[in-house]
């Protein structure tokens, strides 16, 4: 099976980390792993923030990198679900503007071989327990786009909970969102960080060492909070404890 | 009752005034530590009852289909609709009056009052006669209304505004409210115990004494309705409290104020919405009270009844593809319980009688977008879905908010008053449109990324911990990320090999 990763620019640019993660993970279950260069970003800041039409030509673009792979892996619940759930929907609005339907054509081979990490694993390769071993106390935070458009379910939690010498504790109100938001982040600063700093005590009051959860953006917003508020935890994608190995322990 | 308004104390102001964008709102709000406490306990409260309501129905995923496809069905065929309502309400009695906006609704209500030659009215609960804001219209003319729900009366009390759909005064706790019926209650009626307590049912006793002189002395009720069945002219006003029914039956004359959009073809209809609704506004089974009323009957229940149908900017809604099924909005605020916005931001940041994530997509709608309230209130959501998941007619509150934003930010073609106009993009968004448009130009040039994430990286030594100017957006409460040493790709390059494939 030909399998590219499609890391994300955030990833890319600030958590490199997560990269080298999913590359170690997958290769070690077996899967030949390609990392096509010409990939940068989904597009879906600009559709997000209300710049459909400049996120067009970076889905095409993203159609055309991608389009000889038989499974795109993201290690980003939000990024899987702008490409599964809107780019479809790119497609029926640029149909509704009179504009035919060869944004949809182009945009459709895509969505369904495109897969969030915890959904490879446990529906594609149809594995749980990965072989990783990370001796931390954990609380997992299921973003909003992974919980709600992906419906990723209790995939993340399996997987967690078979890793050796990882304790997983629940975390209180688990499913609010965190107020990352992408843009809502810097035009609703006062709300997006209430909402930050009421995650961060939630995730503190578990005891728990690191929080893990599947999208960098949100984890750099609540690492930011925590390193603010001076708590003791830290974020930490849930690729790299699953990529975590005794031989191999994550940093 | 005197018509004189000496003494009196004054209702809030009009429905629009010139609100602060939300986020300024919103300010000040998050600070409130008193306000997030009444709203964090509210809120939670409701959501776990509701979500216990809505799991022990096993159909509630047809339900809430079989409820969207009945709204949009109605909404696309409302001329028809609508016309057979009319019949069917002047058949039984009642007479119809159709009013285009705000204004000639207030005109035409005031009208019927004033041929009564009465200077009060009971209200029942109803957010299209808020939208329109009758009560000021009312008090404009010499005549005045007495909202008779319990927590609209506390608003009312209070000079105060809803912050919430349903229960209009959540923003306030019980001692709260033992204060405002305590000092207000003298000047508007039957004066509270001097030795008022905080406890419900004191606070409850005292408002049905205040409330039951207004019910018996009083010759005209206003209302809304929550449903209006086409086949039979009927209308439906579900309710906790018992207030609701009293202001329908006892007054000679009721006049009722109603949304377009709350046609329902058939009694067949209602019936999915009388699970759907209770369970999800107050997390009950059924409500209380189901009051249903066809024109008149002689003999039982009011001698004269009128209904006034608003669309008040519901037409130009319904002309938009993506935004007209913010239309399906049954009112029942489990959007609002849910929202991680609203509960740290508050009702009143919304600028408008419906907040929270349906108002954020209902007024910018009903209003337009030129207001900064309502330029402001599509970005009012970090779009975790939350809205979308527990709404009972399966509006996609997301698709419609990134609509909007597109709305405010490329402008385009809408409906205004019925005709075409083409909006300019918002003022103020020129800083953010070159940079997205940048962005997208070094998306497409990978090239492009790569110097600007080596840069980046090369330069991380000197990267600031905080921010100035609208980076302090971020840095305000949150610490930047630190840049890697080198980005994912070229480590990549560096230990996968491969050929450099930039263009």
């Amino acid at each position: 099976m030909r399998v590219a990763l499609f890391l994300t620019c955030v990833n890319d640019t600030l958590y490199p980390d997560t990269g080298r993660a999913v590359v170690r993970l997958l290769t070690r279950l077996g899967v030949e792993v390609d990392f096509p260069v010409d990939q940068t970003c989904c597009g879906q800041a600009h559709y997000n923030t209300g710049y459909r039409h400049e996120a067009e030509p970076l889905a095409r673009r993203f159609s055309e990198v991608f389009a000889g792979y038989e499974a795109i892996v993201t290690p980003s619940g939000s990024c899987g679900a702008m490409v599964r759930e809107l780019y479809p929907r790119l497609g029926e609005r640029a149909r509704a503007e009179g504009r035919g339907d060869t944004l949809e054509r182009v945009l459709a081979p895509v969505v369904p071989r495109t897969y969030e990490l915890t959904e490879f694993l446990v529906d594609v390769l149809e594995v749980t327990d990965v072989g990783a071993y990370y001796p931390h106390t954990v609380t997992y935070h299921p973003t909003c786009h992974g919980l709600r458009s992906l419906r990723l379910g209790d995939r993340p939690r399996r997987l967690l909970r078979a890793v050796r010498g990882l304790d997983l504790v629940e975390l209180p109100g688990a499913e609010e969102c965190c107020g990352f938001g992408g843009t809502f982040a810097v035009k609703n600063p006062d709300v997006s960080a209430a909402m930050g700093a009421d995650k961060v005590r939630n995730a503190e009051s578990t005891g728990a060492e690191v929080l893990c959860a599947g999208d960098n953006s949100c984890l750099m917003h609540i690492g930011g909070t925590m390193s603010r508020l001076r708590t003791r935890m830290r974020p930490v994608h849930i690729a790299e404890i699953l990529a975590s190995t005794e031989e191999d322990p994550a940093a | 009752m005197s018509t004189t308004h000496l003494g009196m104390p004054g209702l809030p102001p009009p429905a629009h005034p010139a609100f602060p964008p939300f986020p300024e709102a919103a300010h000040d709000a998050v600070r409130d530590e008193r306000l997030r406490g009444n709203l964090r306990h509210a809120t939670t409260t409701i959501r776990a009852k509701r979500a216990h309501a809505v799991a022990e129905l096993e159909d509630w995923q047809r339900l809430r289909e079989a409820g969207k496809r009945i709204k949009d069905h109605t909404l696309r065929h409302l001329d028809r609709y609508l016309v057979q309502l009319e019949e069917a309400v002047t058949a039984a009695g009642g007479t119809v009056h159709w009013a285009l906006d705000a204004a000639e609704a207030n005109r035409i209500v005031t009208d019927l009052v004033k041929a009564t030659g009465e200077h009060e009215v009971v209200k029942v609960k109803s957010m299209a006669t808020q939208e329109i804001g009758l009560n000021e219209a009312l008090e404009a003319e010499g005549i005045r209304a007495y909202e008779t729900d319990l927590a609209e009366l506390i608003v009312q009390l209070g000079k105060d505004r809803p912050s919430h759909i349903l229960v209009p005064a959540i923003h306030r706790n019980r001692g709260e409210i033992r204060d405002i019926f305590r000092t207000q209650m003298a000047a508007w009626g039957r004066p509270a115990p001097d030795d008022l307590s905080d406890t419900p049912a004191e606070l409850a006793e005292a408002a049905r004494l205040h409330l039951r002189e207004k019910f018996l002395r009083a010759k005209v009720g206003v209302s809304g309705a929550n449903f209006m069945v086409a086949e039979t002219g009927t209308l439906v006003v579900v309710e906790s409290e018992g207030n609701g029914r009293m202001c329908l039956t006892l007054p000679d004359t009721l006049i009722s104020v109603v949304g377009i959009e709350k046609i329902l073809p058939t009694w067949r209809d209602l019936e999915v919405f009388l699970q759907t609704l209770p369970r999800s506004s107050t997390a009950e089974r059924m409500n209380p009270y189901t009051s249903m009323w066809t024109g008149t009957t002689d003999g039982d229940g009011p001698r004269d009844f009128h209904l006034v149908l608003l669309d008040n900017g519901r037409t130009d809604t319904l002309a938009d593809d993506v935004g007209r099924q913010a239309l399906r909005c049954i009112r029942c605020s489990a959007c609002l319980n849910v929202c991680p916005v609203y509960e740290r931001a508050g009702g009143h940041a919304y600028g408008s009688v419906y907040p929270g994530p349906i108002g954020a997509i209902l007024s910018p709608q009903l209003r337009g977008t030129h207001s900064d309230i309502d330029a402001s209130l599509p970005y009012a959501s970090s779009l975790c879905g939350a809205c979308y998941d527990v709404c009972p007619v399966a509006i996609d509150i997301p698709e419609v908010l990134v609509h909007l934003r597109e709305r405010v930010v490329q402008g385009g073609e809408v409906t205004r008053e019925g005709n075409k106009v083409v909006l300019k993009p918002a003022k103020g968004h020129g800083g953010e449109r070159a940079a997205m448009r940048a962005a997208r130009w070094a998306f497409s040039h990978p090239a492009v990324l790569r110097g600007g994430q080596r840069l980046a990286s090369r330069t991380r030594r000197l990267h600031p911990r905080t921010l100035p100017g609208p980076g302090r957006a971020w840095t305000g409460t949150r610490d930047l990320p630190e840049a890697p040493a080198e980005p994912f790709r070229d480590w990549w390059q560096r230990t996968h090999g491969g050929e450099e494939d930039d263009k």
